[in-house]
């Protein structure tokens, strides 16, 4: 093999193991799926957004009490969850892992609330006779954009809850490194950063005045 | 402490900054979201309702994007992706709202004034 044969296997080594934009893989294929988690949701609020619009007997059942104090109290609850989750992401970035693994758990306690509080809220609705396809205060299609909607968002919050808890557990054993918990930290905040959308489009929109 | 030196590029080193910034982020997003709940019972317009309310949900989204999520830490040429690509995306979904309307009115603006002869 001539020099110049191995300068370039060299070069295109380097070239290869570089990741693309100067940021780690793991951390990319997260924003990856962020944006593509995004526009899922986006399409899911849209196509509700597109039912509103188009029903002129659109329901606004939710009294101030109990669903929009409930939504005030899970709104809370996610926002400070990704406060100690960013907590945990900057313990970890300076090698405490037992307090990350702490703050990890605490936020993770935060989703749990807040799923609670989800089903809590479902069950109610369902007691009111709110169904899929029928509700008893206009549009049918209200229960079908609300439970699709909110359990899009509460199946993420509950993954969520398992995956911090397992990469936070296998974090404070030392298989897994303060970026795998960074990653797994932009999950989190982009779980709360799409609740910032749910709570007015569907639930302050449809608030009985 | 070891781990800290080993961090490869991408926002890693804005974990080194002041708490307190992060905590007034905190603050600012739960009163922005509050605010959303005081928008709710205005009495205006539905329209005027979505856009004051988007605009504190985009303002809130922001917020946590670049503090909590570091996106404002990252590679240039990345985070103008990420906004190019989800700008595109939430753009080509606005294109259904002017069907929403003829449901609405039951038939196309241009059939408002009967069927064409």
């Amino acid at each position: 093999m001539s020099h110049s044969d191995l300068a370039m296997d060299a070069h295109s080594a380097v070239h290869e193991r570089s990741s693309p934009f100067a940021i780690p893989t793991k951390k990319l294929a997260m924003w990856l799926f962020i944006i593509a988690d995004a526009a899922t949701f986006a399409a899911c609020l849209l196509a509700y957004g597109f039912l509103r619009n188009g029903s002129q007997n659109w329901p606004t059942p939710f009294k101030f009490y109990p669903t929009v104090v409930n939504a005030m109290v899970m709104t809370f609850i996610l926002v400070t969850s990704s406060l100690t989750m960013f907590m945990g992401v900057r313990s970890a970035k300076q090698g405490n892992r037992g307090a990350a693994f702490r703050w990890t758990v605490i936020t993770a306690v935060g989703g749990a609330i807040f799923a609670i509080l989800h089903l809590r809220e479902w069950m109610s609705m369902i007691d009111e006779g709110v169904r899929l396809f029928k509700n008893p205060w206009g549009n049918d299609l209200f229960g079908a954009s609300f439970f699709t909607i909110t359990g899009l968002h509460l199946t993420h919050v509950v993954i969520g809850i398992v995956v911090l808890l397992v990469v936070g557990g296998r974090y404070k054993s030392g298989r897994l490194n303060a970026d795998d918990l960074e990653i797994t930290g932009l999950y989190w905040h982009f779980v709360d950063l799409v609740w910032m959308f749910v709570v007015p489009l569907i639930y302050l929109l449809n608030v009985q005045k | 402490m070891e781990e800290l030196t080993k961090q490869q590029p991408g926002g890693a080193a804005s974990y080194t900054d002041k708490l307190s910034k992060y905590l007034i982020v905190y603050v600012a997003i739960l009163i922005l979201a509050g605010l959303q709940f005081v928008i709710a019972y205005q009495h205006v317009d539905v329209g005027t309702m979505i856009f004051r309310m988007f605009a504190i949900a985009f303002l809130e989204a922001g917020l946590a994007v670049v503090f909590f999520m570091h996106l404002g830490s990252e590679n240039r040429v990345f985070v103008t992706w990420v906004a190019l690509v989800t700008l595109f995306v939430f753009a080509a979904l606005q294109y259904s709202w002017t069907d929403s309307y003829r449901m609405e009115r039951d038939s196309p603006k241009s059939f408002q004034n009967g069927p064409p002869q």
